[in-house]
């Protein structure tokens, strides 16, 4: 197999699915890039992340969409493409930019299937690229993937790997329900052993990223990336955790995590997002209410805090849960 | 032989002003590629090099008491309107004695005091609250203005049309200032805006539009002058759209595939505000070369001793992470 990293592997699916399918469009902000340049080159993007390259030479400007600065308009008519039979990938560049075309996702594709008694599905897949680590500021560093979660109707897929986000993308793909991907920016180099047909990935099935006894450790995105860091340095003090990585928040897997705090006692939730309403306390709440007789310590949160993402590098670093932290609520949880 | 002065549209002060204005754009621009390239800055910095004639000809016309929002493309607008440029820089360099200390970055400079209500690094995020801001000044009943800066790609974005309309509705003080510089990010104006005409828009909500040369900065005083009156007599919002354009990429790093190749290295030959104001002010005698010589070598030392500085000071206290907001978790 060979090594790939997540941004060629989410590529690779788009490939892979758009020529499987012809009902599947692209449409976003500079996904291909060059329209109305002066160079004459029509693919000078192919997405601000390079996610969407060689799409519009392949399949041109009736599936691969540039659009004005307008994601209100980008979103909606993507939901619209797809109450009308196409399958529209929208590319929304930060997922701090929710805030412009918030409505489009939760009250109009997210609920139509619904509210209209199940005649209709609107299967459009928003792809977006999120999380601290670069820098970008406090509009664009966030993980928002808690309001997104909290909306019924939405799938929302949170990929940690390169191989997870191939097969999830064409899961996303072939389903019938509107879903948000979330890519988290820093594990877009980050490479994996990726096949080169296409495989899909079930959601609400969590993947087991390592085996343990003493604490169930759950962790999302860039932060799985973190806790692997963590629990490997206390694998050589002989502390050993299944870490959990749920891979899409909704539907969440909760039988593999409470399976695991069945076994172990103990729970260590991680998240890149500040703490209130955050999957973290999310899931926290799910393991007191399911799980509460096999804990033998209170479940301990590890978050950013409640506040922006600062600028200065020091203040982000300092923001994010860091493999040291994680470490420290691992031991912490085993005090007791 | 000179000619016979004629009388400039601006005081002999206020044109010394708004050339070291322009200078230290440029300069903090130009500069700011170079430090980049060392890896010392973190984030993504939009340079505003080759607009300068925009922000220094709108801001010549507004004092502290009047406001401005910006865009992630915002340094230029920050000098123009007052803000410190040590303090810029250590903004931008991520220190704790930064104008934002060192919480905000290039994309979010402001400075409230000077009557700059921020850098924005969401397109369209401003202009909503220009009007907001213009409800403030026509309240106040004390002639003052707010100004929306924003980009061609800006005005493709709802809420800049919302802005505009309300602006309307409510007649408030509020110029919205479109910096068509051709492109928005990687794609062309000509392409993302179905008209092709940002100041027909504005027309279309119902309040006066113009465009002009951004880079004749006297062609934008006029027009900005001219929009700043109507507000200030209470008449309402008006648009104007400097025509300029952008020396760097969009961001620093980004290879400009969408531009002819020596797209760049020609406009700074064609559209440079800096020569056309300096060759303007000496062929109607109103400034000498010897005055902005001075101007060029203080600015340079500006510049050079904020760079300095930023490098050299320290960043913020970890403790600064939960300050500033109203309650922490
Ligand atoms: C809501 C939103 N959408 C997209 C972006 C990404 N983005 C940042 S700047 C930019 C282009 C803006 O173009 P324009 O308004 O012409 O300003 P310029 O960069 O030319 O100064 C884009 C697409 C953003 N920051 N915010
Ligand atoms: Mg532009």
């Amino acid at each position: 197999m060979t090594q790939k990293s997540m941004r060629d592997a989410i590529n690779e699916a788009l490939h892979l699915e758009m020529e499987r399918d012809p009902r599947i469009i692209v449409l976003g902000e500079d996904v291909s890039g060059g329209a109305g340049g002066t160079s004459g080159n029509r693919e000078a993007s192919g997405g601000i992340f390079g996610v969407t390259k060689g799409l519009w030479p392949k399949y041109g400007d009736a599936r691969v969409i540039d659009t004005p600065i307008s994601e209100s308009a980008i979103i909606g008519a993507a939901a619209g493409a797809a109450l009308a039979g196409l399958r529209p990938v929208a590319e929304l560049m930060f997922a701090d930019f929710v805030g412009v075309c918030m409505d489009q996702i939760y009250n109009q594709a997210a609920k139509f299937r619904y509210m209209f008694g199940g005649k209709g599905s609107c299967p459009v897949v928003i792809r977006t690229a999120m999380g601290a680590g670069m820098n970008m500021g406090a509009q664009h560093s966030q993980t928002i993937y808690p309001f997104i979660t909290a909306v019924p109707g939405m799938k929302v897929v949170i990929p940690s790997n390169a191989y997870d986000a191939k097969g999830l993308m064409i899961t996303a793909l072939r389903g019938d329900d509107p879903v948000m991907f979330f890519e988290h920016k820093a594990l877009y180099p980050r490479k994996g052993e990726v096949p080169d047909g296409a495989y899909t990935i079930p959601f609400g099935e969590a993947a087991l990223v390592r085996e343990g006894e003493h604490v169930t450790v759950v962790a999302l995105a860039r932060m799985v990336v973190f806790a692997e860091k963590a629990i490997d340095a206390l694998a050589k003090e002989g502390i050993t955790c299944d870490l959990i990585d749920p891979r899409t928040t909704s539907p969440l897997d909760e039988e593999t995590i409470l399976e695991s705090v069945a076994s172990t006692g103990r729970l260590v939730v991680i998240d890149e997002s500040p703490p209130r309403c955050s999957v973290a306390a999310d899931i926290a709440a799910m393991v007191a209410s399911k799980g509460f007789r096999s804990l033998k310590a209170p479940i301990v949160q590890v978050t950013a805090p409640h506040a922006p993402v600062p600028f200065a590098r020091e203040l982000e670093r300092a923001y994010v849960p860091s493999p040291a932290r994680i470490e420290q609520a691992i031991r912490e949880v085993l005090k007791d | 032989m000179a000619h016979a002065p004629t009388t400039p549209p601006l005081s002999k002060e206020q044109l010394l002003k708004a050339y070291r204005q322009m200078k230290t754009i440029r300069e903090f621009e130009e500069r700011l590629h170079i430090e980049i390239q060392t890896g010392e800055i973190p984030g993504f910095t939009h340079l505003y090099a080759g607009q300068e004639a925009v922000a220094v000809g709108v801001c010549a016309h507004l004092s502290d008491s009047d406001y401005i929002v910006s865009t992630h493309r915002g340094h230029g607008h920050c000098i123009a309107k007052g803000c410190d440029v040590g303090g810029m820089m250590l903004e931008i360099y991520g220190r704790a004695a930064g104008l934002c200390k060192g919480k905000g970055g290039s994309m979010h400079i402001a400075d409230v005091t000077k009557g700059m209500l921020g850098a924005n690094a969401i397109v369209g995020g401003g202009p909503p609250l220009a009007v907001g801001a213009a409800i403030a000044c026509r309240n106040r009943g004390d002639k003052t203005v707010s100004i929306a800066f924003g980009g061609d790609g800006s005005a493709n974005q709802g809420t800049v049309f919302e802005a505009m309309n309300m602006a309307v509705v409510l007649k408030v003080p509020t110029v919205f200032v479109f910096e068509n510089n051709g492109y928005a990010e990687h794609t062309g104006a000509d392409y993302a805006v179905g008209s092709k005409d940002i100041a027909g828009r504005a027309r279309g909500f119902g309040m006066p539009a113009e465009s002009c040369d951004g880079a004749d900065f006297f062609a934008v005083y006029a027009a900005a002058g001219r929009a700043i009156a109507l507000g200030r007599e209470g008449k309402g919002p008006a648009t104007i759209e400097p025509r300029i354009t952008r020396y760097y990429g969009h961001f620093e790093g980004d290879p400009q595939l969408y531009r002819a190749k020596d797209e760049t290295k020609e406009l700074r030959e064609t559209m440079d505000c800096l020569k056309n104001f300096r060759a303007r002010v000496t062929r109607e005698g109103w400034l000498t070369n010897a005055e902005m010589d001075a101007i060029d070598s203080d600015v340079l030392a500006l510049i050079d001793s904020a760079v300095k500085t930023a490098r050299a000071a320290p960043p913020p206290n970890d403790a600064e992470l939960t300050t500033d907001v109203y309650a922490t978790y």
